[in-house]
């Protein structure tokens, strides 16, 4: 094995130290960053199916007015662990699987930092959340405080299987914060030599970032769920005013942590667009520099903001203020971005593939729930948004047509070079278009029932929300079923079954993971490629 | 890429067409699509405040999505576009920072001062104590002795679909709030367990009732008439059935509330009084007991008395219910602190006390056979 | 690895089956852990203490197995200075999260002393909040009474506490030393102060637990308010860390006496020592906002 262009183009006897090994031994022990960014991926979809049978449970629900389907307690449990699945199980992985995969491949490097480890955080993962959705069928039933489990809704008040909850909750942490160690490490380490800092690819930039609001916030949650637990089972009142401390401290830690992680969930998504965007307007990445420093300035910024998740608890004015102005800033660097992205596109020679629709659709979709988030740090005007439906509104825009949408892109994008063949593009635009519209006819409404008052987390609702609640869950059902296209479409490309791809795949695409063969061999650069 | 010209067209439509849908309903005040006005000075701000958000997000959306829908049409590789080769420039760059800066600054500064206006509680009329308890509201006047709890007035049978549903389905309650007009009113926001938040949407008043804290909103109603919101935190199993009513009435109409109010009370001791020496029949109790357990218990306990499981404990068959008389009277009248079970001293009469304990002793078959009567309830409340 | 490039290879080890067996010991931790605690506070029968031992037992078994293999990696001269780099990064964000998680209690700590409490005895917006439901409250840290009325005691710095400071100062010192042996390839002294910073460890790990004892003697208890909440748990915690970097420290001396180790190539003992000089600065953190202001 040796020089580079063995390694390259001789991938079939790459290996007389490194076999590929074969069944299921292959993916339990595997060291390997592409097989276990193959895991994150596909984990992270199963869990994307789960999450979202759960919303269509809620949608069902809420289709009429009137309780039909599920018992309130239940509804709160399918709230909770909707929330909790699609943000730890399906777009947290999903962005660490693309890393795995793409990082290495975009630095040159021959694998991650450190390969064991990363397997071990990869299978933590299953069996946190085989606890987590065990405890549903409990006695009692699994977690039914939210997503944000505030006290002292989930400690003195609710269901045994909180402790399960807590320490699953504790090991997802774990394996965030192992992940996150290895891609900064990977990309502190193990960049090829050429591969400067400002050379580095805006999706390495971006996950880089990333991986430091991970290791910075994942702990502090792992402590507020450790404080949930002592206030719950073993005498502490950290969240208890009867013994000096308060249910708003919860609230302070929590979003401490939330906050950041909401940017967890879309930083990585901005470096996916700033990849595609350039490849299909065949034009370079507008304000390149512009674009780092604008990304570490939100992660910086998302530290300072927390609170303005916390407008209605009654803090001093003095604190919404200055929690209102630091969320207000963080539209001017994430308006760096768009309008670099729009720069991009201008003037270029544009073409408009799969990843290229997913990846305006983000642009749009992703701008419309950032100005509603704009809306919604005014602290006077949030009284009334706070706990509605123009909050889901806000956060799904951001969530699914942005990181989730991203996701997708991203699927489409580098699909080819994972697989080695084209994905079936009939399928894709159905794909696209079905998800557009329903998407829309989701989310959108959301936005007026909100505005119009009705609360989140409620089972059943008044009347005058009726009609768009309906409208609401047809396109929930609707999107829903869009995404079985999209599982198809993944099952043929994985089978490869479809056109062999290039290895360059899209004429405008550059970066070093397209000068390797598609499918990428098993082990790249074993010896480091020269950077132009 | 006809399809995606038309889609961006759509889109482009849907947001310049949303303004002119959301001013057509203003007029009447409140909307299915948007922000009620209100019937506040401060709610009509916040209202404006929220209108010139949306014009201004319009705006760039407008702009941006503009720029980039053009450039989508003119510049694809379909009709022929070159790529152009730059890919930085240091005054756009710096344009499409400041300019954001300043059109945030020029909305801070009205926001902050509805804001400063909104949280200043000072010099208030009249203050009400308002707690939230699983999953009701009680009122308390500060300045009289005028106190009782607002439940969900909306049958069981509406929720389960048998009945067909009202006008004001799930936002109706027996006792609303009544508040005069013309005066600030100060409330004072408590919880006796979890986190509620209480919010009515016409008096942009939302805060949150944090267990063992006071947080203080006001409001200075111009209309009389019936304001109606919900709770707006996640409270437990029937967050959603928790719902506010206001009565906002006349200075002199509030007048003749509060005293018919306060004889009422009056009214109602005497009426304990007496009964406290009668003592009821069985069927009495068992038919006074089922009404109030439907009304007060049933959401924890169901109305089978076998709660959920793990969550609430079941009455039927409970050793509580069957064998320690004297433990059941404790548990109405004191609760147990730390757990949902609340206590209901305030929330019934004596007489009602004593039937709910029967009922709940003898029905499902908890056959113990039995009577509590309001006398040994008041034994024990005095014994303690 | 057929033949040696001018540049060194950056190992990247074959299949290992440790990395799933940690992740099934961590199932059973969470799964032990999470019925043991619901069995205890309820008093219920249960295998969760069983399941919670059987995940810990297995934790040690998939620690020892791996950190074998690495040594052996390590001693047969795979790895490069690149990877060594990986290493010693990788443990200083270990460490920076464990400072976070730290952070959290900490933040805890001053939330309640300079926010919750001072409110609850009417301060700020909240004036209200003491006239009306805790009359009487007077905010005062340490919470020696709390708004419910329990009662604790304070727990003075002078004594145990200023002696723990000094021991785990000293401790610290002795490392360093270990240290600077092992650098200079001065074996004798590597051995002899990294001994003597097990047993400063270990001598204070027992006059924390008399310290406990002492506390609870006095009424100051896990349960008894915010004081006695931040108190346990953040020394609570600590404790925890020096522990198992008093465990670290026994493996390395271990290690030392086997001849492992050279001048350049010690990734394992750097390790241990920042993780040791962390747990030290911790201590500092804690002896200086939980027992003296
Ligand atoms: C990916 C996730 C994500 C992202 C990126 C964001 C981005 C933002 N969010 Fe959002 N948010 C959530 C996920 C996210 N949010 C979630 C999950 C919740 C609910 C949690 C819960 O309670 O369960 C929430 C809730 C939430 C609240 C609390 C609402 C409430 O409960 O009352 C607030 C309030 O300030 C807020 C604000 C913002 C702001 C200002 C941004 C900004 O970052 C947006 C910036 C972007 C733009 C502004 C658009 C592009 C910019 C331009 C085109 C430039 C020109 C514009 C101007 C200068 C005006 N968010
Ligand atoms: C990235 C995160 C993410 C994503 C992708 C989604 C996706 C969706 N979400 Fe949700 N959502 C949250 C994050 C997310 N959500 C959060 C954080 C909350 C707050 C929770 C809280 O309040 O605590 C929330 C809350 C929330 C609510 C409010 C609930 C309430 O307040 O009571 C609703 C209601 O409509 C909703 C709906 C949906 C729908 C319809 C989708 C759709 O996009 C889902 C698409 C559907 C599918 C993908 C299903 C496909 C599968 C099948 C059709 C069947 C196959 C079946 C099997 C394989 C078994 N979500
Ligand atoms: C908000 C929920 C809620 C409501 C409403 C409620 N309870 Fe309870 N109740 C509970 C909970 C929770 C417990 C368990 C307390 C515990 O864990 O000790 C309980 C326990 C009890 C018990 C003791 C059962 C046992 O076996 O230990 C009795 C009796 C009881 N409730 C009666 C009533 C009556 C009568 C009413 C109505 C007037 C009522 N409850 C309303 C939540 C509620
Ligand atoms: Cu009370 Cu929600
Ligand atoms: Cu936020």
């Amino acid at each position: 094995m040796s020089t580079a262009t063995d390694t390259l183009h001789h991938d079939e006897h790459d290996d007389h130290h490194h076999h590929i090994p074969t069944g299921i031994k292959r993916w339990l022990f595997t060291t390997n960053h592409k097989d276990i960014g193959s895991l994150y991926l596909w984990f992270s979809f199963i869990m994307f199916l789960t999450g979202g049978a759960m919303a269509m449970v809620i949608r069902a629900e809420l289709f009429q007015p009137g309780l039909q389907i599920v018992d309130p307690n239940f509804f709160n449990q399918m709230t909770t662990v909707h929330g909790l699945i699609m943000v730890f199980g399906a777009v947290m992985p999903a962005f660490t699987g693309l890393a795995n995969w793409l990082i290495p491949m975009m630095i040159g490097a021959p694998d991650m930092a450190l390969p064991r480890m990363n397997n071990w955080s990869f299978w933590i993962l299953p069996f946190a959340f085989l606890i987590l959705l065990s405890s549903l069928f409990l006695e009692g039933g699994g977690p039914a405080f939210g997503w944000t489990f505030y006290a002292p809704l989930s400690t003195t008040y609710s269901s045994d299987s909180t402790a399960l909850f807590v320490f699953s909750v504790h090991i997802m942490g774990i394996s965030s914060i192992m992940g996150a160690i290895n891609v900064v490490v990977t990309i502190w380490n193990m960049r090829a030599p050429g591969m400067t800092w400002m050379k580095m690819p805006m999706f390495v930039w971006t996950w880089l970032i990333t991986a430091f609001l991970l290791i910075a916030v994942m702990p502090v949650l792992a402590g507020v769920v450790t404080m949930v637990l002592t206030d719950k089972y073993f005498g502490t009142s950290f969240f208890n005013a009867a013994g000096g401390g308060d249910p708003v401290m919860f609230q302070h830690i929590f979003w401490f942590f939330g906050h950041p992680e909401v940017y967890i969930m879309i930083l990585p998504a901005f470096g996916i667009i700033s990849h595609i965007i350039p490849t299909f307007a065949r034009k370079k990445l507008f304000g390149y520099a512009s674009m780092v420093y604008a990304t570490a300035s939100i992660a910086l910024l998302s530290f300072i903001v927390w609170a303005h998740h916390m407008f209605t608890t009654g803090m001093p004015v003095a604190a919404e203020m200055f929690f209102m102005f630091a969320t207000m800033l963080i539209s001017v660097p994430t308006g760096v971005k768009v309008f670099n992205w729009v720069a991009t596109m201008w003037r270029g020679s544009m073409t408009f593939e799969i990843p290229m629709l997913f990846a305006i659709a983000f642009v749009v979709l992703f701008t419309i729930g950032g100005l509603s988030g704009l809306m919604l740090a005014i602290t006077p005007v949030d009284f009334q948004y706070h706990d509605t439906y123009f909050v889901v509104a806000h956060f799904h825009y951001v969530l699914v047509t942005g990181a989730v949408f991203s996701i997708m892109a991203a699927a489409y994008y580098w699909l080819p070079k994972w697989t080695g063949v084209m994905y079936d593009n009939t399928l894709a635009k159905w794909h696209f278009w079905a998800s557009l519209v329903s998407v829309n006819v989701l989310f959108f409404p959301m936005h007026f029932v909100g505005l119009a008052g009705m609360p989140r987390r409620i089972p059943d609702y008044a009347l005058q929300f009726a009609d768009f609640n309906k409208w609401i869950s047809i396109g929930g059902f609707a999107f829903g079923l869009s995404q079985l296209i999209f599982l198809a479409l993944l099952i043929k490309a994985c089978r490869k079954q479809g056109e062999p791809a290039t290895d360059q795949v899209w004429d405008g695409a550059e970066g070093l993971e397209w000068e390797i063969p598609s499918p990428a061999p098993y082990h790249t650069f074993d010896t480091p490629p020269v950077i132009k | 890429m006809n399809l995606l010209t038309k889609i961006g067209t759509s889109l482009f439509a849907m947001c310049l067409s949303l303004p002119t849908l959301a001013q057509s309903v203003e007029s009447e005040g409140r909307s299915d699509l948007n922000l009620r006005q209100g019937v506040t000075d401060i709610s009509s701000q916040v209202y404006d405040l929220h209108m010139l958000m949306f014009m201004v997000c319009i705006g760039i959306a407008v702009v941006v999505f503009g720029v980039m829908f053009v450039s989508m049409y003119l510049h694809r590789k379909s009709r022929g576009a070159k790529p152009a080769n730059f890919h930085e420039s240091v005054k756009v760059e710096i344009a499409w920072t400041v300019i954001p800066f300043i059109i945030l600054i020029l909305m801070a500064v009205p926001a902050a001062n509805t804001l400063i206006a909104m949280e200043d509680t000072s010099d208030a009329d009249l203050t009400v104590l308002v707690t939230g308890s699983q999953w009701k509201w009680h009122y308390k006047y500060m300045d009289s002795d005028i106190e009782y709890f607002s439940n969900l007035a909306t049958q069981r049978e509406q929720i389960s679909n048998k009945f067909s549903k009202g006008e004001n389905y799930l936002l109706e309650v027996d006792r609303p709030l009544v508040i005069p007009t013309g005066q600030k009113v100060r409330f004072l926001i408590t919880s006796d367990d979890v986190i509620h938040s209480w919010w009515v949407p016409d008096f942009a008043v939302k805060k949150d009732a944090n267990p063992g804290f006071i947080n203080e909103a006001w409001t200075n109603v111009n209309e009389p008439g019936v304001y109606r919101g919900q709770c707006a935190e996640l409270c437990g199993k029937d967050h959603g059935f928790m719902p506010i009513v206001v009565i906002a009435k006349d200075p002199a109409d509030y007048e003749a509330w509060k005293n018919e109010k306060i004889a009422a009370i009056q009214i109602a001791k005497e009426e304990e009084e007496r009964l406290l020496a009668m003592n009821m029949s069985m069927d009495e109790l068992m038919t006074t007991g089922k009404k109030v357990y439907l009304a007060k218990c049933a959401a924890c306990h169901m109305p089978n008395g076998e709660g959920l499981p793990g969550v609430f404990p079941a009455i039927k068959g409970s050793s509580l219910a069957l064998n320690d008389r004297s433990g059941h009277i404790d548990i109405l009248l004191n609760g147990r602190t730390g757990t949902a079970m609340q206590s209901f001293a305030k929330q019934l009469t004596l007489s009602e006390i004593a039937a709910v304990i029967t009922y709940q002793r003898n029905a499902w078959g908890n056959n113990t056979g039995d009577i509590v009567q309001a006398s040994e309830v008041h034994t024990y409340a005095n014994g303690k | 690895m057929a033949q040696q490039e001018q540049y060194e290879k950056y190992y990247v080890p074959e299949q290992s089956i440790w990395p799933i067996v940690g992740a099934v010991a961590l199932f059973l931790i969470a799964v032990g852990a999470g019925n043991f605690t619901i069995e205890v506070s309820k008093g219920k029968e249960g295998f969760g203490g069983w399941i919670l031992l059987a995940g810990i037992v297995m934790l040690i078994v998939m620690v020892t197995g791996w950190f074998r293999n690495q040594i052996h990696e390590s001693m047969s001269g795979l790895y490069s200075a690149q990877l060594g780099r990986s290493y010693r990064q990788g443990m200083a964000w270990f460490i920076f999260s464990e400072v976070m998680f730290f952070a959290a209690f900490f933040g805890a700590l001053f939330y309640a002393r300079m926010i919750a409490i001072p409110w609850l005895g009417g301060s700020s917006n909240n004036a209200m909040t003491n006239e009306v439901l805790w009359p009487g409250f007077e905010a005062v840290w340490p919470l020696l009474q709390t708004p419910g009325g329990t009662e604790s005691t304070q727990m003075g710095w002078f004594g145990l506490p200023l002696i723990n400071t000094l021991l785990l100062l000293t401790s610290s010192i002795t490392c360093h030393y270990a240290h600077v042996g092992l650098e200079q390839n001065k074996r004798k002294q590597l051995s002899w102060m990294l001994g003597l910073t097990i047993i400063l460890g270990c001598i204070f790990l027992a006059l924390q637990v008399e310290e406990y004892i002492h506390a609870y003697d006095i009424g100051l208890t896990l349960d008894s308010g915010l004081y006695g909440n931040t108190f346990f748990m953040l020394t609570g915690f600590h404790g925890m860390h020096v522990t198992l970097g008093t465990v670290i420290l026994i493996v390395l001396w271990f290690r030392v006496q086997k001849g492992h180790f050279t001048p350049d190539n010690h990734f394992a003992f750097q390790a241990g020592s920042w993780y040791w000089h962390f747990v030290d600065v911790v201590w500092v953190m804690l002896f200086f906002f939980v027992y003296i202001l």
